[in-house]
């Protein structure tokens, strides 16, 4: 077995949320993932280092994006990676949740990347698993890989974080991606803004350290980074926004609003995009402006950097025990 | 209502050496008390000063408090239809430890006491099964669905002692006026759940850490709203009106207004909504997932004063036993509840060696408050009344530990933590119930 060679520069077993971590770790989790960078654009992708080491996506919520990241990011690392879609009836599907758990806990996995529609979801799955749990997105509370590798993307093309302005837009109150940002970004010295109707944004939401707008044509003054949000399609009829028109006239983002931010600004979505809804479809294409399919790209790097340090931890459980 | 099957006719119990307390009387005095045929035959500071005769059996209660048996009047029984979670029996195991020898069960169960058949299947259930006296209150709509009145009139002659849609709020404004309208006729008693339910779609507090834990929040204003619709509702029809479980300050505001201006409105706060806020759900802790859900610190504080000053008349355990299936999930998917029986009391002790409030205040928002509220015959030392008494050591310090808690279920979050003040012996009819010497 490899020894482990991190020395534990990051103490959690379990990557659950930004919130529990520094802003050292996080830096640290960010320059491991740029050194995987360069091993996906080259011709051979594949590297020795999870030989041996199993690695299950749980999902308990359709996802292609995320699962298939995950998957390539374990593959490429040499992990045997499976992929388990656990159909969630509306009934009963906690119960589903804890005795799945188990039942795969016994199969000794050494990660399992987990995501599940409700909040805490993954931190009450973890409680009963001896790897190492990924939260891959937890209702509206977090999605750690994706606000890490926002910060690489960031990091990657405007050489820092530290004193940028970004502003996040849209739906907010919904939004694991938008709570993960939001610690992320304060924790690395970035200054973060929230543009969105008060129908989107969750009470109290400036008590999290930003300074929220509800147009965006002040709130995107100045800005280094606009990050947008999907909003999902049930959500554009009815209480939270009149319709789809209404909501991209206003917090739709166009050239024209984009105007008042930097002239370097960067355009960020986590996808997949609503086109028309969210993101005008030239801007989103626009590759001076649009980091969108960065993002994509490093996704994978970060989480093979996930998957290398934790399972690099249980490694040097493993030492520590037999020593 | 409750047990007595062998006679004890003409035995004689003498409770002595016993600082009693009685909040109707505002008694509070070393003496001692006789029990006779199950009832109180006398007590006062100068009863056996000359010795007790040799032909009456004497506790001595060893300078330790004698007060009438607490009164509780909102618990989830669970029976019928759930007894998995709790039956009347264990549930009265737990009410005799926690001092309560009186409970008012809610009418959630399955099926839904919504007719006489099943206030009389309480009663013998009751009347069989359990230690402590248990009294139902009906459902003020049929199957809680808040449309149809129940038969409020014949539900109250065959035993129902208050009405209440147990964890629903009766929402349509036009069947509560009515209800409220209705009721007057038999002078009796609304309880509501104060949830505006379109408003509480939520499962905690509304707020920063709602927001930080990515759940959907419950806001004060569904509580406010509620209560402020209902008074104007008790305005117009002049009924008895009593709020379940107040949780925030703004709704004990709008209830100690409708008192200033004389309408018969009446509230209780369970013991959780006192001695926890809405950081004991932070980890997302199902154990303390409750409807109405803990609140902020500030609405705590203002529980406690709204209880000191006599805004709310009544604490309750609001007892919602849950198995390890129902809390073991998710938190959005988890049930509402807290078990509360055997813990009531000495977490509303907290209040009493914290200095906020008089033992003897205190003790009347779960005695005698609470039975004149129902209308039981109980919560005093009378002579005459029936034995129904509890003896507590004030001072005694232990430590809450959840698993060797009487209920049937779990589900409660406090293990581990430090209270101050046992209950040692609780009576029934003047049969011991509880008796922590040979059971504690």
């Amino acid at each position: 077995m490899n020894a482990p060679t991190y020395d534990n520069l990051f103490p959690h077993r379990h990557l659950l949320g930004i919130v529990d971590l520094s802003a050292g770790e996080i830096g640290f989790l960010l320059d491991i993932s740029d050194s995987y960078v360069d091993l996906n654009r080259g011709a051979d992708k594949k590297q020795t280092k999870l030989r041996g080491r199993t690695v299950i996506n749980l999902f308990f919520e359709n996802s292609t994006r995320t699962r298939t990241s995950f998957e390539l990011a374990g593959k490429r690392l040499s992990a045997d990676v499976i992929n388990m879609s656990v159909a969630t009836s509306s009934i009963k599907k906690g119960e589903t949740m804890v005795d799945t758990s188990m039942t795969l806990n016994a199969m000794h996995p050494d990660v399992l990347v987990v995501r599940h529609p409700d909040s805490g979801a993954v931190k009450l799955l973890s409680e009963k698993i001896n790897g190492a749990v990924i939260n891959a997105g937890d209702g509206s509370h977090e999605h750690p890989t994706q606000a890490l590798l926002d910060a690489l993307t960031v990091r990657r093309r405007c050489g820092r974080i530290q004193g940028l302005i970004v502003a996040i837009c849209g739906d907010v109150l919904h939004s694991r991606v938008a709570r993960s940002n939001i610690y992320l970004l304060n924790k690395m010295g970035a200054r973060v803004r929230l543009v969105a109707p008060p129908t989107l944004l969750p009470t109290a939401v400036d008590r999290l350290g930003v300074e929220v707008f509800h147009d965006m044509r002040t709130g995107l003054v100045d800005c280094d980074i606009v990050m947008m949000l999907r909003l999902q399609t049930e959500r554009m009829r009815g209480t939270f926004v009149p319709s789809t028109r209404e909501y991209f006239h206003f917090f739709g983002l166009d050239s024209e609003k984009l105007a008042v931010a930097k002239p370097n600004v960067l355009v960020m979505h986590p996808g997949p995009m609503n086109r028309g809804v969210e993101i005008d479809s030239v801007l989103a294409d626009d590759i001076t402006h649009s980091a969108i399919l960065d993002q994509v790209e490093l996704g994978v790097a970060v989480r093979m950097a996930c998957l290398d340090v934790l399972t690099d931890n249980l490694r040097a459980n493993v030492a520590n025990e037999e020593s | 209502m409750n047990s007595a099957k062998t006679s004890t006719k003409g035995s004689r119990l003498a409770l002595t050496n016993a600082r009693l307390l009685d909040p109707s009387n505002k008694l509070d005095q070393p003496g001692a008390l006789l029990i006779e045929n199950r009832r109180i035959a006398d007590f006062g500071p100068r009863l056996f000063n000359e010795g007790v005769p040799e032909e009456i059996l004497v506790v001595d209660c060893e300078g330790h408090c004698l007060a009438p048996g607490l009164v509780d009047i909102r618990a989830h029984l669970r029976e019928p239809g759930a007894e998995h979670k709790e039956n009347l029996r264990t549930a009265s195991h737990a009410a005799a430890a926690g001092g309560i020898t009186s409970i008012v069960c809610m009418p959630n169960t399955d099926p839904v006491i919504d007719q006489i058949a099943l206030i009389e299947f309480i009663a013998r259930r009751a009347r069989e099964t359990s230690t402590v006296k248990i009294y139902p209150a009906a459902a003020i709509t049929k199957n809680l669905d808040g449309e149809e009145l129940t038969e409020i009139g014949l539900l109250l002659e065959a035993g129902a002692v208050a009405f209440s849609d147990a964890d629903r709020a009766v929402a349509n404004s036009l069947v509560m006026r009515r209800a409220l309208a209705y009721a007057c006729t038999f002078d009796a008693l609304i309880m509501q759940h104060p949830e505006e339910p379109s408003l509480s779609k939520g499962v905690m507090n509304d707020g920063e850490l709602a927001t930080r834990l990515g759940l959907l929040g419950i806001p004060v204003v569904a509580e406010t709203i509620i209560v402020e619709r209902d008074i104007r509702l008790v305005e117009l029809t002049g009924a008895r009106y009593h709020v379940s479980h107040l949780s925030t300050g703004d709704a004990a505001q709008v209830v100690r207004s409708a008192k200033e201006r004389g309408l018969p409105v009446t509230s209780a706060v369970a013991a959780h909504h006192f001695a926890l806020n809405e950081n004991a759900v932070a980890d997302y802790r199902t154990f303390a997932k409750v409807s109405p859900p803990l609140r902020g610190e500030d609405d705590r504080l203002a529980m406690v004063s709204a209880l000191a000053e006599g805004t709310i008349d009544v604490i309750v355990s609001d007892h919602a036993p849950h198995d390890q299936d129902s809390k073991r999930v998710p938190f959005a998917q988890a049930a509402n509840g807290i078990i509360g029986l055997e813990t009531m009391f000495p977490l509303a002790l907290e209040l009493y060696h914290n200095e906020q409030i008089e033992l003897l205040d205190l003790l009347a928002k779960m005695t005698i408050n609470p039975a004149k509220l129902v209308g039981l015959e109980a919560g005093e030392l009378k002579v005459g009344a029936a034995a129904d008494l509890t003896l507590f050591d004030v001072y005694a310090p232990w430590r809450i530990e959840v698993e060797s808690l009487r209920s049937k279920s779990r589900n409660a979050p406090y293990d581990g933590r430090p209270v101050q003040g046992r209950v040692l012996k609780t009576w029934v009819n003047g049969r011991i119930a509880f008796d922590i010497s040979t059971e504690g």
